[in-house]
């Protein structure tokens, strides 16, 4: 197949790396297509900036080292970088006004290794403002929308990635996951999402919302897209004081192994009260899937789970009240125009430069923190952290993966949940993973009234392979990951 | 939270409020509160708190310099500058 002018973005990564090689198109004819389809989405508001120039230039130098004998594992992909992700030249804004204007002097670790593998980043994804949020809406540079229903929101925090690859704008994205921002927005666009184990990813270059549950990772229309992308952004980084050290090991190499005699627990919480039913029978049609291939259910409990929600709301908040004291108006980002002294610039340039949400969430770790309190919030919290990690090993010990529901249900209208905590709800099943530190994918498993909805696989420590492999047979048996909104 | 408790966290944050905001402000923290003391329901008295989830010691390296601040380019992404330093409104009189 030549290169025709209408590129067929239903490719996924490891089909285009061969196309790519084989010279049925250059990365800058591919590029120029992804462009054109980015810039005529302007309405689903999925990208903050898009770097043309940057992406033509860098298409170009993938075709040249190509053209002189070079290889790498991804030479001319085309990609978006959440806009957490800094990026050397192009503004990076985190989705704040705080930063609306903030040009990093340096590239994040994550983005620099997908350079180095070869991919051409195209622009920064919108998302949630410092990622804070489930459904986009707090973006200081308006709602993503949902490109399977415009009037719905995509997820969030990672949301313009999340709708930017669903529509096949670009093939996949990057995102970042502090309390399911990889996965729920992934199950609510019917794509594919991975959140390493924490450490797994450096966070060097990734802003920082809350320290021990941020988490770096891919997200792509397959799982097995999902293995080719970790595999260029995992390992060790000397500039990330909690990056493993851990060997990456081959994630391809173990994709298509059978899953005769796996065991996958299947938790009796996540299928209580909360959940909608018709997201339930999508959840058993998966797990009936799952049997066919040769897996065995078990029954599961993880008691704590149900508490993970306000663990999570101290916890979350106290680490970002204090990441966030450095937006001072003095260093780098916003300033207020007008003040009278020192402290009046800071409350001015803080209260003009952070939304709602983000000043909701900086006021509940204040105060967690705060003298008098601390033992009674932070430290309970951290407590029953351990509960929640502790229930995972248990459960453990009687499974290989943990199966479930991504999200209660599927996307809901822009605008529907105007009380924080209703919204906070979305992410009940994707929380308690991120406090244990483990592995977890969100991969399209069907459709509930025309809206894509998500399978989580939640894996052992360090156990990405497993659930990339796992996440992959259930792909090669079913065509939902395949499935693309209509009209992009 | 009242009105007062929200002065206090705003001002603890060196977050500004108008008196609207502050109503605002007290009725969502309150609720949020309200999800957060649903943790008094699990006992937990002698768990150890759990700080991280890799709770490995950190690990060191070497004394020596690694980064090479570029002064001027950073000092460039400053709101305010001169002369090579930050300017702020004056503190001290």
């Amino acid at each position: 197949m030549r290169f025709s002018g209408e590129f067929p973005l239903t490719l996924t990564i490891a089909e285009l790396v061969q196309g790519l090689a084989a010279g049925q198109y250059s990365s800058a004819e591919l590029v120029q297509d992804v462009l054109r389809r980015v810039e005529a989405q302007p309405g689903l508001n999925a990208f903050i900036t898009v770097d043309r120039d940057g992406a033509e230039k860098a298409a170009r130098a993938a075709d040249a080292a190509r053209a002189s004998g070079q290889n790498a594992p991804l030479l001319g992909v085309p990609i978006a970088h959440k806009d957490i992700f800094c990026t050397a030249g192009v503004r990076t804004t985190c989705g704040s006004r705080m930063l609306a204007d903030f040009i990093s002097p340096y590239d994040a670790t994550v983005v620099a290794r997908l350079n180095a593998a070869g991919c051409v980043p195209v622009g920064k994804t919108n998302m949630d403002e410092f990622a804070m949020g489930s459904s986009n809406e707090t973006s200081f540079f308006g709602p993503v929308r949902n490109p399977w229903d415009v009037q719905r929101v995509p997820g969030g925090s990672s949301g313009g990635s999340a709708a930017a690859v669903a529509a096949r704008l670009v093939p996949a994205a990057t995102g970042t996951d502090t309390g399911g921002s990889i996965r729920q927005p992934a199950a609510l666009c019917g794509i594919t999402g991975l959140k390493p184990s924490y450490g797994r990813v450096s966070r060097y270059g990734m802003i920082a919302f809350a320290s021990s549950l941020d988490q770096a990772g891919p997200m792509a229309q397959t799982a097995e897209d999902c293995a080719l992308l970790l595999a260029a952004m995992a390992g060790f980084d000397e500039r990330d004081a909690t990056a493993l050290t851990a060997a990456v090991p081959d994630y391809h190499a173990t994709l298509r192994s059978s899953l005769e005699g796996l065991r996958i627990g299947v938790v009796r919480e996540h299928f209580g009260a909360g959940l909608d039913a018709a997201v339930g029978a999508a959840m058993q049609a998966a797990l009936r899937e799952y049997e066919r291939l040769g897996a065995k259910l078990v029954d599961i409990s993880l008691p704590n789970s149900g508490h993970a929600l306000p663990c999570y709301y101290v916890l979350a908040p106290a680490e970002a009240s204090s990441n966030l004291a450095r937006y001072d108006g003095v260093r780098y980002g916003y300033r207020a125009a007008e003040y009278r002294d020192l402290e009046d610039m800071y409350k001015k340039t803080r209260s003009e430069g952070f939304g709602p949400e983000v000043k909701r969430r900086i006021m509940i770790g204040t105060y967690a923190l705060s003298a008098g309190y601390y033992d009674a919030y932070y430290l309970k919290a951290q407590r029953l952290r351990r509960l929640i990690a502790q229930d995972f090993g248990q459960a453990f010990e009687s499974c290989d993966v943990i199966a479930g529901p991504t999200a209660p249900s599927p996307a809901f209208a822009i605008g529907a949940k105007s009380d924080p905590v209703s919204m906070y709800l979305n992410d009940i099943y994707t929380i308690p993973v991120n406090l244990a530190g483990l592995p977890a994918i969100s991969l399209p498993a069907g459709f509930v009234e025309g809206l894509p909805v998500g399978l989580q696989l939640i894996g052992r420590y360090l156990d990405e392979a497993r659930l990339l492999n796992v996440a992959h047979k259930f792909q090669e048996a079913t065509d939902w990951h395949r499935r693309a909104p209509a009209g992009f | 939270m009242n009105k007062e408790d929200i002065e206090k966290i705003a001002h603890l944050a060196r977050l500004g409020m108008t008196g609207q905001e502050r109503d605002t402000y007290a009725e969502d923290l309150s609720r949020i509160l309200g999800l957060v003391s649903q943790m008094n329901a699990v006992a937990t008295d002698g768990v150890e708190p759990m700080t991280h989830p890799d709770e490995a010691i950190l690990r060191l390296r070497p004394d020596a310099v690694s980064l090479e601040a570029d002064r001027d380019r950073l000092l460039a992404l400053a709101p305010d500058s001169r002369d090579g330093l930050y300017l702020v409104p004056k503190v001290i009189e």
